[in-house]
């Protein structure tokens, strides 16, 4: 790796690390897992002249239940959220995704809170947030806030976090009894982000679909609520004409990139096909 | 896992050829701890970062190095002006034709750039970040030129120019039989264009160098599979006298034929540390490798194919365009040609005709990339014998088996003109079938059909061979290539009784060590710990051809067997002395000769202490117990097999997955059973990748846009399923040990076995090609009747 020349600071606790990040200005850059940020720098993408490094801070490591949501701290890593018991049992649609990230070496370094902070709309956990209404712990020198998720994810790698806020954290609401939660990722190979992504929660009541969550991966520059189809939903049977029926709509709205692995019109498509497997699959998903 | 897993018996129960030995270099390749060439840290190193060019076709106005001169670390910083007089030309050591146009190749830019990535300057500085830094102070003023991308484009009248000689490299053809009386009044004829496309070879080792010299003898550490071949070059290109330059491949992670080359690096690198009277290190990243690793495949083969109703095959015509790139690099326009013997197959025909075009653009140039010419030419007629089945209904391979050349026919001379020594397609085939479950994945295929189920199985085949063992001398004089094709190795007996083990081949991740220690250990009848392998450094292994073309065991390995035979006629001369009985009465065996017909005798190892003693030699004879030999072989091998691959294709969203693959690989006698597993398994990657991954993509101004392995795809273990491999043994008779080499046979048959499937999935939709790779999106594409 060659990046260019930066400068290095680990603070040992957060109210450090956000008034670091407060006197070095809009060219800091928060590091935490690395798994982005540090390939931006080898490719020379990114010039940031200091790096806080939250990486190793305890505090925003844990995972709490707590009460209806659990809390999942940003620099836990993927491999500790897939891990995480409280996780799999309140919130598995969050295990589901994550468990689809890149491959075990990036899950053991890359955290939580980083890729949801880089909010790269091809990534798996902006579009899991995104359907659960997920809200954001924001930390700064100025103080606490909280966002939700339908409001951090604001351009393609663009969020509400300002230079000077640290990510602290998400509150992942609990949905309660009745739902089932499936994670439908299409990609080429088993590192390869997803040409499109398909978050599902779906609460099944006397056979038909009582309610459902649908959030897409890589179908624009930020992860996208497919509130058509969920409306679309609502009261239709669990069957498999009824859900295509109703996922039919699954691309409206959306502005999909096109890339080496995908034009435009292929997304689309593909948006609609595998909305319809996510919203099955999480129908027929053990709740 | 293969089916015929070898169970090792207790020691010294059986020979060590044929034992699955784990490989003995391995443990310090897998630890790190070895001396890859990144790892080497010469006092007073410099490092070198190379400025590249952003565009494909320009003008080089001005070079202004003069703003990078005083920053930070830096100690020089050159331009292509700089190295003008001394740098000369990338060679080309296979001429192909007379037409051939060789254009110069400076190694770095001076008048005009021709492909994104070529180097126009560099920066030498105290570290590598400086070095990378100070590359944005360096000004150039290009004058932009037309980029030339497509080959068809390229040869049109009036198209812009590569070179001022024009587009067109070279014209070859061959033509066998009478071609016209093949396709007169045919009842079958098949037209298919099938393109390969570029792929970026890419071992796990990127490139470094590292060159030093004292003053008086350069010596040059290179990430090289062609130390021997590169000193030689280097000797040529630089000017420097061979006899004071010393290369040195110290252990090298993987080429696939893109370290087979004489690389500008190396010879700038070598400039530099002359001028500059110091170490200088370059490690590319593997965004500078993606860009400037010469490419591999990038043809369009138009193919033509005349058969009878009953599906015999009459003729195989073939017109191939091979873009070279904008140079001619050091076997760039050779590879068509490797390819040209074997589109045959391993059939029979009455005609054959082909003709290729090297052709000139403005991208990194191309050439031998794993299989090199010889994948391409299967991928043609394993995926047009697979039309030729469907055009008449009969399974695929029943349509083979009416053409290939039957066990009892050989040695054959084929309609290409070569002379296949062995072979048995029939128990390769039989063997496959028979593992794949060939009836039931045909019945549960007419089910899903039946049903319209959404995921339709495919079934592939490729029933292959190649031309391994690069090569008869004589017959690389006659295709012009520049240098022979024999191997070279020395056999030295130490005092205690130890072996060194002298080899020309370059071990590059083959596990050259193991196998050849195999083979010296049956050979002379010492134990296989007591034999070591030194390779890979000029000043060490003075004499060699490398390692490629699957040549090292059926060359190398056949040379260290001739210097082995030589070792024991010494050695039967100098025990008969000293056992008092004349040479006629005493026989080598069992790693002591003997006297017949008494117990007397005398260890290897006694004779090495007796020379190394020389208190009682026979007269004449020196006090060594070594010997040099260097084997040409009178043939080329060839192996051969039969895979077969079962797809599920999602026919919603175009994903195609392997869901069962059998390999049957006949590689003749096999020295060791673990190190051919996985030259097969890591051949099938690459293969399966062509198939179904990895593309080198450019915009249309000729920019690469797969410089990461983000977007550029290359398959690991988890993209692929469990390997059912097999082997059949029909040893080869064109050398004693009846080895036919294994390097290459995974990449070669694999590619049109997955596509055969694909498109066999996808024909009852009236699909009869896929473009490879066969991405989701070209899947989709094809069954929605869009072009693929």
């Amino acid at each position: 790796m060659i990046p260019p020349a930066f400068d290095y600071v680990r603070p040992a606790s957060l109210g450090q690390a956000c008034r670091a990040l407060a006197e070095a200005g809009e060219d800091a850059k928060v590091l935490s897992g690395g798994q982005s940020l540090i390939p931006l720098l080898r490719l020379r993408l990114s010039y940031p002249t200091v790096l806080v490094d939250i990486g190793r801070l305890p505090e925003p490591r844990a995972i709490r239940d707590e009460d209806d949501h659990v809390f999942i701290g940003a620099t836990a890593t993927l491999d500790e959220v897939v891990r995480s018991a409280v996780v799999n049992a309140e919130v598995p649609l969050v295990a589901l995704a994550a468990r689809t990230v890149a491959d075990p070496a990036v899950r053991h370094r890359g955290t939580f809170g980083g890729s949801l902070a880089h909010a790269d709309p091809a990534g798996d956990l902006p579009a899991v947030a995104l359907a659960l209404d997920c809200e954001f712990v924001i930390a700064s020198a100025r103080g606490e806030r909280t966002v939700p998720a339908a409001g951090f994810f604001q351009d393609y790698l663009e969020t509400a976090l300002a230079p000077d806020e640290i990510l602290v954290g998400v509150k992942v609401p609990k949905l309660g009894p009745g739902w089932g939660f499936h994670y439908e990722k299409f990609h080429r190979t088993a590192q390869a982000w997803a040409i499109v992504g398909v978050a599902a929660a779906v609460r099944r009541a006397d056979g038909g679909v009582a309610a459902a969550r649908v959030a897409l991966t890589n179908m624009g520059a930020t992860p996208l609520r497919a509130t058509a189809v969920e409306a679309a939903l609502r009261g239709v049977p669990a069957d498999a004409d009824a859900v295509a029926g109703a996922c039919a709509g699954a691309d409206a709205g959306t502005s999909p990139p096109a890339d080496l692995h995908a034009r435009p019109d292929y997304r689309r498509h593909l948006a609609r096909v595998l909305t319809r497997r996510a919203v099955l699959a999480a129908a027929r998903a053990r709740p | 896992m293969t089916a015929a897993a070898e169970k090792a018996p207790p020691d010294g129960t059986r020979e060590e050829v044929g034992r699955a030995r784990r490989r003995k270099e391995d443990a310090r390749l897998i630890t790190g701890r070895t001396q890859w060439t990144d790892n080497i840290q010469l006092p007073g190193t410099l490092h070198v970062a190379f400025l590249r060019s952003p565009l494909a076709h320009a003008r080089i106005q001005q070079v202004d190095t003069a703003p990078a001169r005083g920053l930070p670390g830096v100690v020089a910083v050159y331009s292509g002006a700089d190295f003008a007089a001394e740098q000369g030309s990338l060679p080309c050591a296979w001429p192909v034709s007379d037409d051939l146009v060789v254009p110069d190749h400076p190694p770095m830019a001076v008048n005009e750039v021709r492909y994104v990535g070529e180097a126009v300057a560099c920066v030498v500085a105290t570290d590598r970040y400086k070095a990378a830094d100070a590359l944005a102070a360096i000004e150039v003023d290009y004058e932009p030129l037309p980029a030339v991308l497509d080959m068809n484009e390229a040869l049109a009248d009036g198209a812009d120019k590569v070179h001022e000689a024009g587009n067109k490299a070279f014209t070859w053809t061959f033509a066998g039989g009478d071609i016209d009386a093949a396709f007169r009044d045919a009842p079958v004829v098949i037209h298919r264009t099938y393109v390969q496309q570029r792929l970026i070879p890419s071992a796990m080792e990127p490139r470094a160098v590292v060159a030093t010299t004292d003053g008086d003898t350069c010596t040059l550490y290179s990430a090289t599979q062609i130390p021997h071949v590169l000193r030689v070059m280097l000797a040529l290109t630089t000017g420097i006298p061979e006899h004071r330059l010393r290369v040195i491949a110290p252990d090298v992670g993987g080429g696939f034929g893109s370290k087979l080359q004489v690389t500008a690096e190396e010879v700038l690198l070598l400039l530099m540390t002359r001028r500059l009277g110091r170490p200088v290190k370059w490690t590319e990243s593997r965004s500078e490798g993606n860009l400037t690793v010469h490419h591999g495949r990038d043809q369009i083969q138009r193919v033509k194919l005349a058969a009878d109703r009953d599906g015999r095959v009459r003729g195989l015509s073939v017109d191939l365009l091979a873009d070279m790139g904008a140079y001619l690099m050091l076997v760039t326009p050779g590879v068509p040609l490797l390819g040209a013997f074997m589109y045959n197959g391993i059939y029979k025909m009455d005609a054959y005709d082909f003709r290729c075009t090297g052709v000139f653009t403005t991208k990194m140039p191309t050439d031998a990339y794993r299989g090199a010419g010889r994948p391409e030419a299967t991928y043609a007629i394993e995926r047009v014998m697979d039309e030729l089945a469907a055009e008449l209904g009969i399974d695929p391979i029943d349509v083979r088996r009416r053409n290939w050349i039957a066990h009892e026919e050989f040695p054959y001379t084929t309609i290409a003109g070569l002379t296949y020594d062995s072979g048995h397609y029939e128990a390769a085939t039989d063997r496959a079938t028979a593992l794949f479950g060939y009836a039931d994945l045909r019945a549960e295929q007419a089910r899903r059909r039946q049903s319209r189920d959404p995921v339709q199985l495919g079934i592939g085949v490729s029933t292959y061979t190649e031309m391994c063992g690069l090569a008869p001398s004589r017959i690389l004089g006659s295709l012009r290539y520049g240098a022979g094709g024999w191997e070279h190795a020395e056999v030295r007996m130490l005092p205690t009784g130890k072996v060194e083990v002298v080899t020309g081949s370059s071990a590059h991740g083959q596990g050259h060590e193991t196998a050849w220690s195999q083979i010296v250990a049956d050979s002379l009848g010492v134990p296989f710990e007591d034999v070591s392998v030194l390779h890979g450094d000029t000043a060490v292994a003075p004499k060699g051809m490398d390692t490629y073309g699957s040549r090292s065991l059926t060359i190398g390995g056949m040379a260290v067997l001739r210097a082995c035979e030589k070792v024991k006629d010494k050695a039967r001369h100098i025990a008969a002395h000293l056992l008092e009985a004349s040479a006629e009465d005493v026989e080598y065996t069992g790693g002591s000769v003997r006297v017949r017909g008494t117990g007397a005798g005398r260890t290897i190892q006694e004779n090495a202490l007796a020379v190394f003693t020389a208190h009682d030699l026979p007269d004449g004879v020196e006090p060594r117990l070594d010997a040099q030999a260097t084997f040409d072989p009178e043939n080329f091998s060839f192996p051969h097999g039969t895979h077969l691959c079962a797809v599920e294709v999602d026919t919603e969203t175009g994903m195609s997955r392997i869901r069962s693959y059998v390999a049957v690989d006949d590689v003749g006698k096999v020295v060791n059973p673990l190190i051919v597993e996985g030259q097969v398994h890591g051949g099938l990657a690459q293969g399966i990748g062509q198939a179904l991954f990895e593309e080198a993509v450019h915009d249309a101004d000729g920019n690469l846009l797969t410089t990461t392995l983000a977007d550029y795809l290359v398959p690991s273990a988890a993209d692929l399923p469990d390997f059912i491999t097999d082997r059949t043994e029909t040893p080869a008779v064109s050398n004693p040990l009846g080895v036919k080499g294994v390097g290459e046979a995974g990449t070669i048959a694999s590619t049109p076995a997955v596509v055969n499937a694909i498109v066999d999935a996808l024909r009852p939709y009236g699909v009869n090609d896929v473009r490879m790779p066969c991405s989701p999106e070209r899947v989709w594409r094809a069954l929605n009747g869009g072009a693929s």
